[in-house]
């Protein structure tokens, strides 16, 4: 009994070794442990053996038969290995062959500026808003303290149509909108497109758009105002930037004050970018001017704030370095995929 | 505003400070300096010469050897100059100087000029004599240089000594930048002033003295102004016996440098007041004046006026006119009358010193057609009591250069004189304004240098009159604000109740929009939303259709420019055009377009603007891939029902069998389709062209950003396949419709996974086929309900006439 045992084993081993493929694995299981299988006839051949005998028998008989079913996974195991490496082999690609795209759009530089500031001031606690960009003569000149006349409204600036109707010069209307509205504190930016009279060339366009800036609050001061646009020119043109407020001249606004932000080419040596000079405008800002609030019901007493305005274009023919305004709206493929 | 800083310096005579501290310090109180150019770039090494002797060249006609005298030694020039004589003192550059430019006055190279040692026709050469040109003017601006040759210079010029100097062209010229409210700047005494301020030096303005003789001018002449209006001041002073000769050099020299050509000693008088002062003043020909009175009056509609530059001009009632007593002499404000004007034969003159209102002006001068720089400074609103000041001042420059005997006593109708505002002083609410804490004292010490008085009893700020920007405290914050310095005052960042920053709800869809079509290959441009009213034919409007009732710019740029867009595709399919011109393949773009839509015309109330969001695309893809992108982006915005699809409106720009009308919950929300053939020509576009537009404000209430979980299928689905044979006119549409309003609670999806027409199929119908799967969310299916949904659809589907296939 031993001896045949052992003589199972070795066979059975000898066949697990020269296989060379999974299925052969299964005839060979089959043939040894399978119902009738050579090793569950020596069990089924227990009969025979004396009854003392048998516990040793049929531990032997387990022996040689977790002996092949080991053998049997490993080499399973081996077999599976080597199926899956050759397979792999054949499956080799040449990675540098040239990617399959989507091939997705591209937003507007503009867009892309405008989500930028609108990013920095949503951080800060700005809501965004919007108005008409046909808009009457009252809101886009009389109340922010242009009244008839001023040479701001000429003409020659201006697009009408008719005497109370325009194409709203400036973002500026959204303030009084906003502010006539009531509601208290207000920090709002307003993005949106404006009009001006100006031929088409590299540096002029007749449409372009402007971001406007608004808050008003108790204790607003002139420091908020320096101290908010800091900021932002940081967050926009780089943690390096400076920034130097000069006094100017709007009508709704008093103080008013231009920015200039130094050079983010050269950092403000000088450079082809900034005319040699270091700096480069960028917005104009200023206290409201306490009769603007006044015209909307808000007590200047009580009240301040300052607004800014930032040019929209500007901003991103400086960031982009853009050297001609008319690509902006002639929206080659070409140009808009480089965004 | 040009004005050279020497004459800045004339009125502040402490003044030491390079051209960019200048331009700096200036810019930083508000006086803006555009730029700056030195008169004395790249003059070096240039002196005062004397011609000693002069001797033909041996070898050349047209040059001569000079010895010249420069002080230290005699030197040789050889010159081909026509104008050199024995005697004259000429400028002379040395070996290794510079000048600025050639002889024949062309553009200055940047450089300069470096002259040097040399020999001309084998004579030696140890320099060169100058010509106006060559030290970078002209002769416009210094009327004594010869035509051609050497500038020479006066007789008592000190040999050797800094020619350059000597001509006054060791001086800058700043051009500067004048905000609008700062009428006083627009004069070198208000420069000065500011000047002054921002360096912390004493402010010297002239002093005017009297002047006059023993006469009376009302002896001479009479003025009566009847619109006061128009005309709050009128001064008038005469000068006789009038002597007519260039005015000296230093008053040529400040009024080149402040870009005025010097003419003669009573013109340059004119000009340089208006420089000094910023109040432009008129001469008239006293003998020309009829009845020897002045009458301040409106013209009448039609007058023709001939004004003194030869020009006819066309006046009408609101036109404000300078008479005497028969006719119209000149334009007030703006330009003298050709019947009244200064000649070489001048005797007798009527200085005129007036105030015009400003607005009346800058109206009248459009309408004229002529803008002056008088009419340039009238518009911007003169402080009338300047006008006495400025005539006095010429009248002392009369004198003072003896160009003629002035008349004494002045004509001055002045009814209401302007007086300067008072505002209270309010230190602590300035410094609360700009967050600051400024002592009271320095406030009061700002103003005074800048000539703000202070009643320490009403505690007010005394304004003078020139300073009609000054109102109310915003406006003396600025004042200290500025001489404090913006750059020292602190930054903060407001404080007080926090806000929450968002974006408004439409703004999240249009960003979902632009996320859509550019995850689906589009491209974001940008068109303008004035257009030509053409565009209607090129696009096939109707003639009586509503798209053609637009918002139209009174003053446009051009026609091309003249109309608010009603419909976003012409500056859609322009760019696709500019892009196909260009060969770019496989354009994809969109736009986020604002329409304009009058509720009635003419317009009386603001227009609908209405956001269009545009697709346009040609050379890949077809109607249903950007019926996909219209499908996505409803997906996208919580738009989760099917949205249906009417061939039945034809918009006349698209292809009439290739178009639909986007139907959302019963609401048209857009259209797509393939561009009409005769568009696409006029276009210039050679390939097949898709567009789709969604209008934004129908979308609107159809959007959500709410999400809600339903739960994942626990039970199986059922798949029945369904196939038909159907007339060809059948539209996939109306099969889904009933599918999807029989299906019932059990009907989960269906796909159309065949369409066939051809060989096997009777001509005229097509074969579709649909795979439809149901579930149950609370059980597993039976075959009963199953068949029994599907019988439902059956029934429903024969009634369009369509049968199963066999």
């Amino acid at each position: 009994m031993r001896e045949q045992l052992e003589k199972i084993k070795e066979e059975a081993l000898r066949q697990i070794e020269a296989s060379e493929a999974l299925e052969k694995l299964n005839e060979i299981r089959i043939a040894y442990l399978g119902k009738k299988g050579e090793l569950t006839g020596v069990l089924k051949s227990m009969k025979d053996v004396a009854p003392e005998d048998r516990p040793k028998v049929g531990q032997m008989v387990n022996e040689v038969r977790e002996l092949i079913e080991s053998k049997l996974e490993e080499t399973k195991q081996s077999l599976a290995r080597k199926a899956r490496e050759e397979q792999m082999k054949k499956e080799v690609i040449d990675v540098t062959l040239p990617a399959r795209k989507n091939h997705v759009g591209h937003s507007h530089p503009n867009t892309i500026a405008q989500k930028e500031v609108e990013r920095i001031f949503v951080g800060m606690g700005y809501e965004v808003v919007e108005g008409p960009e046909v808009e009457y003569d009252e809101y886009n000149f009389e109340r922010l303290n242009i009244p008839k006349n001023h040479p701001a409204r000429d003409e020659q600036d201006t697009f009408y149509i008719n005497d109370n109707i325009l194409l709203r010069s400036q973002t500026s209307p959204v303030q009084v909108r906003t502010m006539e509205k009531g509601k208290l504190p207000i920090r709002m930016i307003a993005p949106g497109r404006v009009f001006r009279s100006d031929e088409v060339d590299a540096t002029h366009s007749p449409s372009f758009h402007q971001i406007e800036g608004l808050v008003i609050d108790k204790n607003i001061t002139f420091a908020d105002l320096k101290g908010t646009l800091a900021e932002f020119a940081r967050e926009l043109f780089g943690p390096e930037t400076k920034v130097k407020f000069r006094p100017h001249h709007f009508p709704f606004t008093e103080p008013s004050a231009e920015v200039d932000v130094s050079c983010f080419k050269c950092g403000g040596k000088g450079c082809r970018f900034c005319k040699g000079s270091g700096w480069i405008e960028i917005l104009g800002c200023g206290m409201v001017h306490p009769h603007v609030l006044e015209m909307c019901n808000i007590d200047p007493e009580e009240y301040s704030g300052f607004a800014f305005g930032v040019g929209l274009e500007r901003i991103a023919l400086l960031k982009y370095e853009i050297d001609d305004m008319r690509l902006l709206y002639e929206n080659d493929i070409r140009f808009l995929k480089q965004f | 505003m040009n004005t050279a800083l020497s004459w800045i310096k004339a009125y502040v005579p402490d003044l030491d400070v390079t051209a960019q501290e200048y331009t700096d310090a200036m810019t930083l109180t508000g006086t803006k300096v555009e730029g700056y150019e030195r008169l004395d770039k790249n003059l070096e090494k240039i002196v005062v010469g004397q011609i000693e002797k002069i001797e033909r060249h041996p070898d050349a006609d047209k040059l001569v050897v000079c010895q010249v005298n420069i002080g230290t030694e005699t030197i040789q020039i050889v010159t081909g100059a026509p104008n050199v004589k024995e005697g004259y003192k000429v400028p002379v550059v040395l070996d290794g100087g510079r000048v600025a430019g050639g002889h024949d006055g062309g553009p200055l190279p940047e450089e300069g000029i470096v002259i040097k040692k040399g020999k001309l026709r084998g004579v030696e050469s140890c320099g060169m004599m100058c010509s106006i040109e060559e030290l970078g003017s002209s002769r416009d601006m210094y009327p004594d240089a010869p035509e051609s040759g050497i500038y020479i210079l006066p007789d008592d010029a000190p040999l050797g000594a800094d020619a350059v100097e000597l001509l006054g062209l060791r001086d800058v010229v700043f051009e500067y930048e004048i905000t609008s409210n700062r009428v006083d700047c627009y004069s070198v005494i208000g420069i000065a002033r500011e000047a002054a301020a921002t360096f912390r030096k004493k402010f010297v303005p002239p002093v005017i003295r009297e002047t006059g003789n023993d006469e009376d001018i009302s002896q001479y002449l009479s003025v009566k102004v009847e619109d006061t209006e128009l005309c709050p001041r009128y001064c008038a002073r005469m000068v006789k016996n009038i002597k007519l000769g260039p005015s000296p050099a230093w008053m040529q020299r400040r009024l080149a440098a402040s870009g005025i050509r010097p003419i003669n000693n009573i013109v340059d008088i004119t000009n340089y007041v208006m420089e000094e002062y910023g109040q432009p003043m008129h001469a008239y020909d006293y003998d020309l004046i009829s009845g020897h009175e002045i009458i301040v009056k409106c013209a009448k509609d039609g007058d023709v006026f001939q004004t003194l530059d030869g020009q006819e001009r066309k006046l009408d009632s609101r036109v404000l006119m300078i008479n005497d007593g028969e006719k119209e002499v000149g334009i007030a404000g703006i330009m003298g009358g050709e019947n009244s004007k200064i000649t070489d034969d001048v005797k007798t003159m009527v200085f005129e010193a007036a105030c015009f209102d400003g607005t009346n002006i800058r109206l009248s001068a459009k309408r004229v057609g002529l803008r002056t720089d008088a009419s340039g400074k009238f518009e911007k609103g003169l402080d009338p009591n300047t006008a006495g000041e400025a005539i006095n001042r010429a009248c002392q420059l009369i004198e003072e250069l003896g160009a003629g005997e002035v008349v004494g006593g002045m004509i001055d109708v002045y009814p209401v004189k302007r007086e300067g505002n008072r505002v209270p002083f309010e230190p602590e609410k300035i410094n609360r304004l700009l967050g600051t804490d400024i002592p009271e004292k320095d406030m009061l010490g700002y103003f005074e240098m800048i000539d703000l008085g202070y009643d320490s009893e009403t505690k007010e700020v005394i304004v003078p009159s020139w300073r009609q920007d000054l109102h109310r405290m915003a406006d003396l914050a600025e004042e200290v604000a500025r001489f404090y310095g913006y750059d020292i005052i602190p930054t903060s960042l407001p404080s007080g109740e926090a806000t929450t920053g968002k974006l408004s709800f439409k703004m999240r869809v249009e960003e979902v929009a632009r996320e859509i079509a550019e995850f689906c290959g589009f491209s974001q441009s940008m068109t303008y939303s004035f257009e030509s009213p053409k565009v209607y034919d090129r696009l096939l409007i109707p003639e009586d259709s509503d798209l053609r009732r637009a918002v139209t710019i009174s003053n446009p740029l051009g026609e091309d420019f003249s109309i608010m867009r009603t419909l976003p595709l012409n500056g859609m399919l322009t760019s696709l055009s500019t892009n196909y011109n260009r060969r770019n393949k496989e354009v994809r773009l969109y736009e986020m377009a604002t329409v304009y839509l009058p509720k009635a015309l003419p317009l009386t109330e603001l227009p609908d603007e209405r956001l269009q969001f545009t697709l346009g695309m040609y050379g890949s893809g077809d109607f249903f891939d950007m019926k996909g992108v219209v499908e996505e982006f409803f997906d996208k915005i919580g738009m989760r029902k099917r949205p249906h699809y009417s061939a039945d409106e034809k918009k006349p720009f698209l292809h009439p069998g290739r178009q639909a009308e986007i139907v959302y919950e019963g609401t048209c929300v857009g259209y797509l389709g393939e561009l009409h053939p005769d568009v696409a020509d006029a276009y210039k576009l050679g390939e097949k062209t898709y567009v789709a537009v969604i209008d934004m404000p129908a979308v609107l209430p159809y959007a959500t950003f709410d999400h809600k979980y339903t739960g994942i299928a626990k039970y199986p689905s059922v798949t029945r396949d369904l196939s038909m044979i159907m007339k060809k006119e059948i539209l996939a549409g109306q099969i889904e419709d009933i599918i999807e309003q029989r299906g019932g609670k059990l009907l989960e999806s269906y796909k159309l996974f065949d369409v066939y027409e051809g060989s096997q199929i009777t001509a005229g119908y097509k074969s579709v086929a649909y795979s439809i799967t149901f579930r149950a969310q609370d059980h597993t299916l039976e075959e009963k309900e199953v068949t029994t949904v599907m019988n439902k659809i059956l029934n429903g589907l024969q009634g369009l006439g369509i049968e199963l296939r066999s």
